[in-house]
């Protein structure tokens, strides 16, 4: 079976590194890559009313602009390079969502960057690359 | 022609000799103002059934509730470990991440009703309708679950999606899509009834109470000082939240409220661990004062009337309110939204608003009679006496700092909060209102928020008791209008539980966790 590589990106500099690495392995192996991005999004959040009812456009609003500003790009950029992509964008916790993602399109790898948080923040909360490392049931990479 | 150039020199000379006067009492000229200007409606609403003193009000919601809990066979109890289900998102579909879950459209709904009707208006039930009050309040509460079903489940069937993706929900649109849909008749004539009253109501309970209370809470904190500086601050920060669109604030308020309500329901918890030996005496006044009402005005009559009044005012079932605030929830089924808010009433009367009442009988604020085991009425013979003769939310907050005394300030923060949440919830709920008359448009909705912002200021400067007895009077109005629409288009939501309930069971309705 090729290698199918679930890459986790969000358009910075570590996400582009990540790609690139990806993009490479699934050269090497004829493998696909799936381009997944994630907005960030918890169901049990506060909203006020207002933004209750612009919530479905506001919806619609972000999933065209990630679509146009984060992935139409990535797609452009390596429609010659041959190797298979396919996008994948959704809301939720990241690194759940990005499991998630792997499951679905069955691939058998993830690639992602990292922040590079350290300090109490990632301390208290956990960073994404570290949550992926533990409960991803495929191979994570995460690329410095 | 000088003698008509004097007039008003002098009359400018004597207004600035007066300026300190005049500011003193300009609280009270306010007060005075309201009252006479809203007394008329006020007897209306609360008019009795002739020959006794049971005002036809608040029969006319405790049937209602009570036909909505049979028609729908207890469905407030039945539903209760479904609807906690949904809350948790076990039956959203994941692809609908992004969308307004059910858990966003019932803690908006509840930051719009938990509020000072559960710290302020319980004391007032309490103080009036003695511990007797609370047992009344929790029936009405649970009865309340079934209305407020009702009202949510046609809020989101029959609200309107624009082109946009913005959603408008409520009454308004039931009344008028609802009632064409089977036939009847005036559904247009009922929305803009509604509408009124809606406004009215937003500037009442949703605005002038919160001010009012909150203004009692600050100078209970800091010292006695006039209420309109109190009115123009909290006017000048809903002005800057509602018309210049700062989010910030908003923001902040709706993370920081549900903390607060937490924190609330934890601080009575622990009071009534402290003095978990006089539960069951609590527990003994409440049920005993129910039925006889243990000497309090108007004996058990008057306490099931305060019980009854606080509840509605405090969880807003049947009220209309609701329907509009659930209508936003992404959903295929209109239930499921109505099973959701029916654990609205539960979280806020039958939980909340029971600490309140627990907390302020078991630390003894109500002074009754050691001998007769009576309570003994205040010297107008109103309400009960209290230990400082606090009444309304200082009552609450003396009921508190009797086991911690920091808890004033973290109450008096509370409230604040509290106030100004249910603030930007009711100036939405009226905006709706208002944009269902007027029709949209940037100047129409400018002018209610302005209009808004005054009565903020009314509020906090006006006395408890003309403020309170308007509130009650323009939120009971929308529940007349309200119910009446939730009679005539019960049937559809029968024929709604029915399908939903049968392809729960048949396994069509399946859970995605």
């Amino acid at each position: 079976m090729p290698d199918k590589i679930v890459v986790g990106y969000d358009g910075s500099d570590g996400a582009k590194r990540a790609l690139d690495f990806a993009v490479e392995k699934a050269k090497a192996q004829g493998g696909s890559i799936v381009v997944a991005h994630v907005l960030e999004w918890s169901p049990y959040s506060f909203l006020t009313p207002t933004e209750l009812e612009e919530r479905h456009m506001r919806r619609g609003e972000e999933l065209s602009r990630a679509e146009e500003h984060v992935l139409s790009p990535v797609v452009d950029q390596l429609k010659d390079s041959g190797v298979e992509i396919d996008t994948a964008l959704k809301y939720g916790n990241i690194a759940d969502t990005l499991i998630a993602i792997a499951k679905e399109a069955k691939a058998n790898q993830i690639v992602t960057g990292r922040q590079g948080e350290s300090g109490l923040a990632s301390r208290l909360f956990g960073s994404v690359a570290g949550s992926l490392a533990q409960s991803s049931p495929v191979p994570v990479t995460i690329v410095p | 022609m000088t003698q008509f150039i004097k007039v008003p020199a002098m009359a400018t000379a004597i207004a600035i000799c007066a300026a300190p006067v005049m500011a003193q009492s300009l609280d009270d000229r306010v007060n005075e103002i309201f009252a006479n200007s809203t007394g008329w409606f006020v007897s209306l609403i609360f008019s009795p059934f002739p020959g006794t003193t049971f005002p036809w009000i608040v029969a006319w919601l405790v049937v209602a509730a009570t036909i909505f809990t049979v028609y729908f066979g207890l469905v407030q109890f039945r539903a209760f470990p479904h609807s906690i289900a949904l809350v948790k998102g076990d039956y959203s579909d994941p692809d609908d991440a992004g969308e307004v879950s059910h858990f966003q459209a019932l803690a908006t709904a509840l930051s719009g009703t938990v509020g000072l009707g559960n710290i302020a208006g319980v004391a007032v039930a309490v103080g009036i309708g003695g511990p007797g009050a609370t047992f009344w309040m929790i029936l009405a509460g649970l009865m309340g679950m079934a209305s407020k079903f009702t009202e949510c489940t046609l809020g989101v069937k029959y609200r309107n999606e624009y082109p946009d993706g913005k959603v408008s929900g409520g009454p308004m649109y039931y009344m008028t899509k609802g009632f064409e849909e089977r036939g009847l008749p005036a559904g247009k004539f009922l929305a803009i009834l509604f509408s009124i009253f809606c406004i009215l109501g937003a500037l009442g309970g949703g605005n002038m109470f919160q001010a009012n209370q909150a203004h009692a809470q600050i100078s209970n904190v800091v010292g006695d000082y006039p209420g309109w500086i109190t009115g123009l601050v909290f006017a000048a920060v809903v002005f800057a939240v509602i018309v210049g669109g700062l989010k910030s604030i908003a923001k902040v308020t709706e993370k920081v409220v549900p903390f607060m309500g937490i924190l609330y329901v934890a601080t009575a918890l622990v009071i009534l661990l402290l003095n978990f030996d006089k539960i069951g005496w609590a527990f003994g006044q409440i049920f005993e004062g129910a039925f006889t009402g243990l000497g309090v005005a108007g004996g058990m009559v008057g306490a099931l009337i305060q019980g009854f009044k606080r509840a509605a005012f405090s969880n807003e079932a049947g009220v209309g309110s609701a329907a509009i605030a659930h209508s936003a929830v992404r959903t295929k089924e209109p239930i499921t939204e109505g099973y959701v808010s029916l654990l609205e009433p539960f979280i806020d009367t039958v939980v909340i608003c029971t600490m309140t009442a627990l907390v302020i009988i078991i630390t003894g604020q109500l002074v009754s009679d050691p001998e007769t085991g009576l309570y003994i009425l205040n010297e107008a013979g109103s309400a009960i006496q209290t230990v400082d003769g606090n009444s309304g939310v200082a009552l609450t907050s003396a009921a508190f700092s009797a086991s911690f005394g920091w808890f004033q300030y973290v109450l008096a923060l509370a409230v604040v909060l509290f106030a100004f949440s249910t603030m930007i919830s009711w100036s939405y709920y009226g905006l709706k209102a208002w944009t269902f008359l007027f029709g949209e448009g940037e100047t129409k909705e400018l002018i209610f928020k302005v209009i808004f912002c005054v009565f903020v200021v009314i509020g906090a400067a006006a006395s408890l008791g003309p403020v309170i007895d308007f509130s009650d009077a323009a939120i009971f109005a929308m529940a007349v209008v309200n119910i009446v629409a939730l009679y005539c288009l019960m049937p559809i939501v029968k024929r709604e539980l029915q399908s939903y309930n049968s392809r729960l069971k048949s396994g069509e309705i399946k859970k995605y966790t």
